[in-house]
This record gives structure tokens, sequence and C-alpha cells, in this order.
């Protein structure tokens, strides 16, 4: 017991470390460049060599060189949307983990919804066939005739 | 609704379904589309690997029809892909290179190593000159037509299947386009 909670310190001590690895740039906040801002941005970009990892996540060289490139365009003065338009102009769509609404990403963004309102179509098609079913499955004729020969007000359900 | 629809409609979603997968499996989501085809080749001006104190511009390379190379010493892929280059060079299609990220000393004595099949190199130390290409995986391979609009971009080492299908093809068809 002893040496499994040792074990699962050891885990979560390491896992800790390797998270303050990443990001091991210094930049100066103390300019232009507003950190919250920064790191925002940052973690809604894809590293496009680990692909599914955000620049602010990614330890790849890569990941690096476009960190300090988001931080210098920053300094520069421009905007969250200038500095997403200079990556995408470069490595595409891919960049953004939060694709922008067009043709080819139509499928992508209302295909769920799509898959909803079909899935409420046969539910209520459903349903409804069901309610004007009479419970037995009989027509209202077969109903009324049904009726007279047992002599009931309505059949019992089964 | 006829019944054998009823019947025959999660059969046939299913096998939609299977095929979409199936499609997927055999993509390769490491290549992506390259916004930078059929635009202008982003300019750079950087030292020549070999002369530092010279300087080379994508103009440089503009009026032929050129192969522009991605590549690195320690880019193992690279080292895969260079025979070909050195056989496309022997060929006579020009092909230009961008060492990056690398260091000059290593990548010197790479190309004495190994051949060079580079008209000429270009030096990004610092990576700046791949970015604005838009590189993310060396060795990557682009095709930059006689106006220096990028017509083609290949991500990953060159091979044999490569060159025959998408290079030269290409190649010959820019090369015979006018302008």
């Amino acid at each position: 017991m002893k040496h499994f909670r040792f074990l699962v310190l050891a885990i979560l001590l390491a896992g800790y470390a390797s998270a303050m690895a990443v990001g091991l740039e210094v930049f100066d906040f103390s300019g232009n460049v507003d950190e919250h801002r920064y790191k925002h941005l940052i973690a809604e970009l894809r590293c496009l060599v680990c692909q599914n990892q955000s620049l602010a996540d990614s330890d790849a060289g890569l990941a690096h060189d476009l960190r300090r490139e988001v931080w210098e365009l920053m300094d520069q003065g421009k905007s969250d949307a200038q500095v997403t338009e200079y990556l995408v102009a470069r490595y595409g769509d891919f960049v953004l983990y939060n694709p922008p609404v067009k043709p080819s990403t139509y499928i992508l963004w209302y295909g769920p919804f799509a898959l909803l309102a079909i899935g409420l179509l046969v539910l209520i098609h459903t349903l409804r066939r069901r309610s004007r079913q009479t419970e037995s499955g009989f027509s209202a004729e077969e109903q009324e005739r049904l009726q007279k020969i047992l002599g009931t007000e309505k059949p019992d359900r089964d | 609704m006829p019944r054998f629809v009823r019947y025959l409609a999660p059969l046939v979603a299913f096998i939609a379904l299977a095929g979409l997968l199936y499609k997927g499996l055999s993509l390769d989501p490491r290549h992506l589309p390259s916004p930078l085809i059929d635009k202008p080749a982003p300019a750079f001006s950087l030292p020549l690997l070999q002369q530092p104190e010279t300087l080379i511009s994508n103009a440089d390379f503009k009026g032929q029809v050129t192969l522009f190379n991605v590549w690195a010493t320690w880019c193992v892929a690279c080292r895969q892909e260079h025979p070909l280059l050195m056989q496309l060079a022997k060929q006579g299609v020009p092909i230009y290179g961008l060492n990056y990220k690398d260091k000059r000393d290593d990548a010197k004595r790479w190309l004495q190593m190994y051949g060079n099949p580079y008209l000429a190199n270009a030096f990004d130390a610092e990576g700046r000159t791949g970015i604005d290409w838009g590189v993310y995986g060396t060795p990557e391979t682009f095709v930059v037509d006689k106006q220096g609009i990028i017509r083609f971009k290949h991500i990953g080492p060159l091979t044999n299947d490569s060159i025959k299908r998408d290079i030269l093809p290409l190649l010959k068809q820019l090369q015979e386009s006018d302008g």
C-alpha cells in the first residue's frame, strides 16, 4: 500500500513536471502583449506536428517557433483575428480548433443538428402512428362489432 | 412505407457509414491541404548556405519551373529522399533548397558526403521562411511555375511513385505552357 501511494505520487509529479516543461520560452508580458490574451490565443491554435495538441500544449520545435511568431505579432499590435489570419494563410483552417462556418464545414457545424432533426421526425412519426392505432389494433368498425359481441364498453388492455 | 424499405433503410445507412469510415482509414491525417497552392510563392531573402554573404530570394528562380525542397540534416526522411533528388537533378530538373533550422556546417558536410542536387540553397536558420511557406514536416517539396506560383506541394519524402505520378507530369505540363 505504501509502495502504491508512492507510485501514484511519482506519476502525478511526473505529469506535473512534463506540463511545466512545455512552453519554456520566456516572453516579456510587461509591454504590448497581454498574457491572458496570448495564452487564450495559443490554446485555440492547433499544433501541426502533434495534431491533437494545441500550440499551448505542444513541445514540438514548430510549436515553439509559432508561439514566438504569435507573441511577436501581438507585440506589433495585431489583433487576435489578424494573428489567426496570418496562420491560416500559411497552414490553412487546420490550425484552428474552432473552424469557421463555410460550405466545406457545413456538415461539421450543422450535421449534428440535422441528425437530431431526423431523430425527432422519426420519433414524432412513431408516436403518432402508435396513438392513431387503437390499443387493441382493431379498426373502429371492428371494435364496434367486438363491443356488440362482448357487450362491454371497451375491451380491456391486454 | 413499403415494408422492405423500412427493413432495408438501416442496412443502407450502415453500409454508407461503413464506406465513409473505410475511406477515412486510407486518408493520412498528416497530409493537410496547403492554402498556398495556386498562390504566389511567399517572398524571402536569405543568405546562401554555401556563401553566407550572398543573398538568394524567391525572385531568383522565376522564369523556370523549379522544385523547392525543404530539408535539414536532422531530418531522417530527408536522407531517404536524397538519392531521388540526385536523380532528378541528373535529369536536369532545377531544384532549389531551403535548408531549414539547420546548422550550416552540418548541412555543408551533408552535401559533400551525399552529393548536392541543388542549384542553390537558402539558409533558414530560424525557420521563419519555413513558416511563411507553411512548412510543418520536413521534407516538403513545392513545384513552382515560371511566374513564381506554387502549383503543387508534396509533404514527406518523395518516392519513385510520387515523382512519376505527380512531379514529372506536372513539370512537363508547366514547362510546355508559355508565359
